[in-house]
C-alpha cells in the first residue's frame, strides 16, 4: 500500500496530463465537429482497438516477431563487431571506415532494395529493423571494452594473465553497462524499422495495417495500430531497462 | 644481505612531442629481501614508472634490472602491486576481488578461498567479503587491494602511492596497519616481504620505511638514499621523536637541494 501510494505521488503527474490530453481531444471530436475520418475520437479508437474486423493478433504477433529477431540481430552482430574492434587494431582500421559509412547512408532508402533481393517476407523487415539499430551497439561495445583503467590492465599484465581472460573477466563485464545502454536505443531502433518494412513491402504487421487504411480512410484503425506498435515498443525498452537493472546494478548513472 | 633488487645504471626515454625525453636516468638501487624502502621525489620524477620498470610492465632503455636473480625482460608475475586507486572490479564482491590474483595467473580461486577470507580478517574486513567495492569506504576499499596484492604470498610488494587518494586520518591508520600486516612485530627480516613504496608524503616514507630513497626529477636520478634507524616496530609515539624529525628534515633538504645538518639517526 505504502508503495502504491509512493508511485501515485511520483506518476500523478503524468496520469494527470494523460488524462486531460484524452479528455480535451474527445471534447474536440465531439463537440469540435472534426470528423471522424480526420481524427477519430478516443472512444472509437479504443472501440477499434478490440474490434474483430481486423485480425490484431496475427499482426501484433508478425511486428513482434519482427522486431524480436531485428533486436536479436542487432544485438549480436553489434557486440560482435564491437569485440572484433577492441580485440585487433587491423581490424579496428578495416571495420571502424567502413561502417561509419554504412551508418551514414539513410537506411529507410535501402528498404526498397531489400524488396527487389528478398522479396516479401518478415526477413527483409527484421533485417530493415537490425540495420537501424546496430550501430550505437558496436560503438558502445567497442567503449565499453577499451574504457578500463590502466592499472587494472597492469594487473593483469603482472600474472601474465592472456588476452582472451582478460576480455572474459575485465573487459567484457566492464562493457556490459555500455551495451545495456545501447540496447535501449536499439530496441526503439528495431521496432522503426520493422514498421519501415512493412510500409515498403509486406502482406501482415500492424505497419502493414497502417498503409491499408491509407486507402479506406479508417484513421481509427491507424490509431489502433500505432497504440499497439507503442505497446510492443515499450514493453521491449522496459525488458532492456529491466536487464541493465538486474545485470549491470553496479552501473548507475552510466548514461 | 641478500638483495631482491637489483637496478645497474636504468635509463629510460620515451617519444615526446618534441623529440626523446629522458625519464629515468642512472638509476643505480639495491634492495635487500625483506627491506623496505621508499620513493620519495616530486611529481615528474619517474618513481612510478621505476616501479613499473621493476615489475617488467615497463622496459628499461638502458640498464640491467634484476628481480629475484632473474633479468626482468618481461612481467615478473611473482608480484603483488598495489596502486593510488583500489581499482577493484565493480561487479564483483571484495571476496571475488581478492581472488582475481589466482584466476590471472591461472591458479585455482577455490583452493585460494581460505587464504582470502584470512586476509580479509586480518585486514579488518571481515564480514565484508560479500559486499561490492562501492559499499566500502575509501580505506576499507584499499584494504582489499592490499589483500589482493597478497593473495598470491608474493616475495616483493609494489605500491605506488597507496594512500594518496586517502584523507590524513585514515593515512596514518593505514601507514600502521601496513606495517601489522607486513609483519614488523611477530616476523623476522627473512619472512617479511620486500617492499618498494612510491610516496609523496616525507613523514609517511620515514616513519614506514628502512631506507628513503630521494629522486631529483627531469631526468630522475638518486639525489640521496638515507637508511631510517628509528627502532621497529615504530609506534605513534615515534612520529613525536627528535630522530624522526631530524630525518624529516634531511630528507626535506635533500628533495629541495637545501644544504643541513647530515642526519644522526
Amino acid at each position: 500500500m505504502t508503495n502504491l501510494a509512493r508511485l501515485g505521488r511520483q506518476y500523478w503527474p503524468t496520469l494527470g496530463l494523460f488524462a486531460l490530453l484524452l479528455a480535451s481531444w474527445q471534447i474536440a471530436v465531439s463537440a469540435g465537429g472534426i470528423r471522424e475520418y480526420l481524427l477519430p475520437s478516443p472512444a472509437s479508437v479504443w472501440a477499434a482497438l478490440w474490434h474483430g474486423d481486423t485480425p490484431w493478433a496475427q499482426h501484433l504477433w508478425t511486428t513482434t516477431f519482427e522486431i524480436i529477431g531485428a533486436f536479436v540481430l542487432a544485438a549480436g552482430v553489434g557486440v560482435a563487431l564491437g569485440v572484433a574492434i577492441a580485440w585487433s587494431p587491423l581490424l579496428a582500421n578495416a571495420l571502424v571506415p567502413f561502417l561509419v559509412f554504412v551508418n551514414t547512408l539513410p537506411k529507410v532508402a535501402i528498404a526498397p532494395l531489400f524488396l527487389i533481393w528478398m522479396g516479401y517476407g518478415i526477413f527483409p523487415n527484421m533485417l530493415m529493423g537490425a540495420l537501424i539499430g546496430f550501430f550505437p551497439v558496436v560503438i558502445n561495445t567497442a567503449v565499453g571494452l577499451s574504457q578500463v583503467e590502466a592499472d587494472m590492465l597492469d594487473l593483469g599484465r603482472v600474472f601474465n594473465a592472456p588476452k582472451w581472460k582478460i576480455f572474459a573477466k575485465i573487459r567484457i563485464p566492464n562493457a556490459l553497462p555500455y551495451i545495456l545502454s545501447a540496447l535501449k536505443i536499439t530496441a526503439t531502433a528495431a521496432v522503426v524499422g520493422a514498421i519501415v518494412g512493412e510500409f515498403v513491402a509486406s502482406q501482415r504487421g500492424l505497419g502493414y495495417v497502417i498503409v491499408t487504411t491509407q486507402s479506406s480512410m479508417n484513421t481509427s484503425v491507424a490509431f489502433a495500430s500505432l497504440i499497439w506498435i507503442s505497446v510492443v515498443g515499450l514493453v521491449l525498452y522496459g525488458a532492456v531497462v529491466l536487464a541493465a537493472q538486474l545485470w549491470a546494478p553496479w552501473a548507475e548513472g552510466v548514461d | 644481505m641478500r638483495e631482491l633488487i637489483a637496478l645497474d645504471r636504468v635509463g629510460m626515454m620515451y617519444q615526446g612531442a618534441s623529440g626523446p625525453v629522458a625519464a629515468l636516468a642512472g638509476i643505480t638501487l639495491e634492495v635487500g629481501a625483506g627491506e623496505f624502502v621508499s620513493l620519495v621525489g616530486p611529481s615528474g620524477c619517474g618513481k612510478s614508472t621505476l616501479l613499473r620498470i621493476v615489475a617488467g610492465l615497463r622496459p628499461a632503455t638502458v640498464g640491467t634490472v634484476t628481480v629475484a636473480g632473474r633479468a626482468v625482460r618481461q612481467p615478473v608475475a611473482d608480484v603483488g602491486m598495489v596502486f593510488q586507486a583500489p581499482v577493484l572490479l565493480k561487479w564483483r564482491s571484495i571476496l571475488q576481488n581478492v581472488l582475481l590474483p589466482a584466476e590471472l595467473a591461472g591458479k585455482n580461486p577455490a583452493s585460494l578461498r581460505g587464504r582470502a577470507e584470512q586476509l580479509l580478517d586480518m585486514a579488518g574486513l571481515k564480514g565484508f567479503g560479500d559486499r561490492l567495492p562501492r559499499e566500502l569506504s575509501g580505506g576499507m576499499q584499499q584494504r582489499a587491494a592490499l589483500c589482493r596484492a597478497l593473495l598470491l604470498d608474493p616475495p616483493l610488494l609494489l605500491m605506488d602511492e597507496p594512500f594518496g587518494a586517502l584523507d590524513a586520518m585514515t593515512r596514518d591508520d593505514m601507514a600502521l596497519e601496513l606495517l601489522r600486516i607486513w609483519g614488523e612485530r611477530d616476523l623476522g627480516r627473512e619472512a617479511r616481504k620486500t617492499v618498494l613504496f612510491v610516496t609523496h608524503s616525507i613523514a609517511e616514507a620515514v616513519f614506514l620505511s628502512d631506507r628513503v630513497v630521494v629522486m631529483s626529477p627531469r631526468p630522475g636520478r638518486i639525489a640521496a638514499d638515507l637508511r631510517i634507524g628509528l627502532p621497529r616496530p615504530r609506534t605513534v609515539e615515534v612520529r613525536a621523536s627528535e630522530a624522526f624529525g631530524k630525518l624529516n628534515l634531511a630528507i626535506f633538504n635533500a628533495l629541495t637541494g637545501r644544504v643541513g645538518d647530515a642526519p644522526s639517526a
